[in-house]
């Protein structure tokens, strides 16, 4: 068991590597020169000089990529080129705010996801079965930028039920979590449904039935847990779509979280703030996955055993 | 249902290949009708500045056609080269191969789409840059892994043994082979690219004014949600209906070619 979270905690660790190289090229490779979007066209050339000098933006790209990787050890991001505020300061400021909205979603997927998938799953083929799965269809169709303004015109403008945008006010999650789940409960109320499927045929349910076990009990008990597997695994890599998709729903509903400020740093080009938010959700997928992987070598032994002996 | 479904695909198709030929006038400011509701004049309504509803719906089909075309067909040849050729060539290139998809799949992807269309400057040639560089590695991973599955297959050991080269063997007998699989996923990334692109534009990092997006409609369409409801309901319906569509169209494609999906390499 150790040496399966282990070789999972190295993959994971080199990835991360990666992650962050590929997080530094993005922002210095690609066109668009910084400095001249801060001081505008007009400004004189020693104050350019000056500016870049100040950013580290002159320096050979190699030893950017050093002091790159130096200041990361020390968890130092640098600073905003704008307010010069630090950016793990900013950060820090606003990863609670996703943090809540990324749960608040995720709780909505399960709690839609397992119900209709479980019931879709025991009665295939009728009204029930279609009603699920064609709520699916339409989850993953539907854009959460169309989803989420439709929400506010129905509960906000037309009812007054719930609060337009913002976070303060009660009732607040309501909306963004719901335009955040959806997508997320489609994906997963239709794998729950086909993995359940495959797992009723199986002889251990037919031997738990004929033991006397009702149905009810039969599903929670016997065909769930062997059906959970797949699941894990989608869910563990539909998580970075739910990430990405709490960069739209902030903006949507005004949410002051992570995505918000990757959104208006890309349009200020702020480098250092676009660059630690990018490397902080990504992060946070990466961590996620390999906390994933690891659930799953709890769940099922079989998977840790396969490690071990290769 | 599915005839529905191919109905308004044909239309999407259609208005987006000759829709340049209707007399429509997209980017015509008409301040008579600011905000104005369905009519005999304009069908769909007008926009904030008067512009014709109907006239800039039919620019978006244009934008979100030419766009989920050129990526996935880009994406698409780039995915299946190289994850054919790592998977029938094995050894330390594919080793490395696997290292790199492996890299861009730690990433959200809508979110390395969205930081790479910020940084680069917008304009539909960039959308498809972004969003492609992001779409490759699914036809990647896919190809690799059936190509993996076929490479010891019998007739690809005959094709061999016949003295067939590694180009001939990969085009002419692994890719008819991998061609089911790879059609099922283009048309449920196409639904994707359509959804990706309309989400950029959405967040000012797509097509740029005047000319009309969908999701930029959606995203001026919210602002005047309380006094023009059709604003933001048009375009959005028009998205939702085209991607359900597709992905309709996927999901029996799937069925009729018995194609099952496999998430691990």
């Amino acid at each position: 068991m150790l040496r399966f979270i282990c070789s999972r905690l190295a993959s994971g660790v080199l990835v991360l590597v990666g992650v962050s190289l590929v997080v530094f090229l993005l922002t210095r490779v690609i066109p668009g020169d910084p400095v001249e979007v801060i001081l505008g066209e007009l400004a004189s050339s020693a104050d350019r000089q000056a500016m870049a000098k100040a950013a580290g933006l002159d320096r050979p790209l190699g030893l950017q990529l050093l002091d790159y990787y130096g200041d990361l050890a020390r968890l130092d991001l640098g600073r905003s080129l704008f307010s010069g505020e630090s950016v793990s300061k900013l950060l820090l400021e606003r990863a609670p705010a996703t943090l809540l909205l990324a749960l608040a979603g995720l709780g909505v997927a399960l709690l839609l996801a397992f119900p209709l998938g479980i019931l879709a799953a025991l009665r295939p083929g009728t009204l029930v079965d279609h009603a699920a799965m064609g709520f699916s269809l339409v989850g993953v169709s539907m854009p959460n930028f169309w989803l989420g303004p439709l929400l506010v015109l129905l509960f906000s403008l037309y009812l007054g039920w719930l609060p337009v945008s913002g976070w303060q006010a009660p009732g607040a999650l309501v909306l963004p979590a719901l335009t955040l789940g959806t997508a997320l409960a489609a994906i997963l109320s239709r794998m729950v449904r086909a993995s359940l499927l495959e797992v009723l045929g199986a002889d251990f349910i037919r031997t738990a039935r004929a033991k006397g076990l009702g149905p009810t009990a039969a599903v929670l008990r016997h065909a769930l847990p062997n059906a959970l597997l797949p699941v894990i695994t989608v869910l563990g890599l539909q998580l970075g779509a739910l990430l990405s998709g709490a960069v739209i729903t902030e903006m949507i509903f005004s949410w002051p979280g992570l995505g918000e400020l990757t959104v208006s740093a890309i349009q200020k080009r702020d480098y250092a703030v676009v660059q630690g938010c990018v490397l902080l959700i990504s992060v946070a997928y990466v961590g996620v996955n390999t906390l994933t992987d690891l659930v799953y070598g709890l769940v099922d032994p079989r998977i840790r055993s396969d490690v071990a002996e290769s | 249902m599915n005839r529905i479904a191919r109905l308004i695909l044909l239309l999407w198709v259609l208005v987006a290949v000759a829709g340049g030929l209707l007399p429509l006038a997209p980017e015509q400011i008409e301040l008579s009708r600011v905000l104005a509701g369905p009519s005999g004049q304009v069908w769909l309504g007008a926009d904030e500045l008067g512009r014709d509803l109907l006239a800039r719906l039919v620019e978006g089909a244009q934008v979100s056609f030419l766009v989920a075309f050129s990526v996935v067909g880009v994406a698409g040849l780039i995915g299946i080269v190289l994850g054919t050729w790592s998977g029938y060539l094995g050894g330390w290139f594919d080793h490395l191969f696997v290292r790199i998809v492996d890299l861009f799949l730690a990433f959200p992807g809508m979110l390395l789409a969205i930081a790479l269309a910020g940084m680069l400057q917008p304009g539909i040639s960039n959308i498809v840059i972004a969003l492609g560089a992001v779409g490759w590695v699914g036809f990647a991973r896919l190809s690799r892994a059936q190509v993996l599955a076929l490479r010891h297959s019998d007739q690809v050991l005959a094709a061999r043994a016949l003295g067939a080269g590694g180009w001939r063997i990969v085009l002419r007998h692994l890719l008819p082979m991998i061609a089911a699989p790879l059609i099922v996923e283009a048309t449920f990334a196409l639904a994707a690219v359509i959804i990706a692109e309309a989400g950029l534009s959405f967040l000012g990092l797509g097509i740029q004014p005047p000319a009309a997006s969908w999701g930029a409609m959606i995203r001026d369409g919210t602002r005047y949600m309380l006094v023009a409801p059709h604003y933001v309901l048009v375009p959005g319906l028009a998205l939702f209906l085209v991607v359900m569509a597709l992905n309709l169209c996927g999901d029996q494609l799937r069925d009729y070619l018995d194609v099952r999906r496999s998430l691990k390499y």
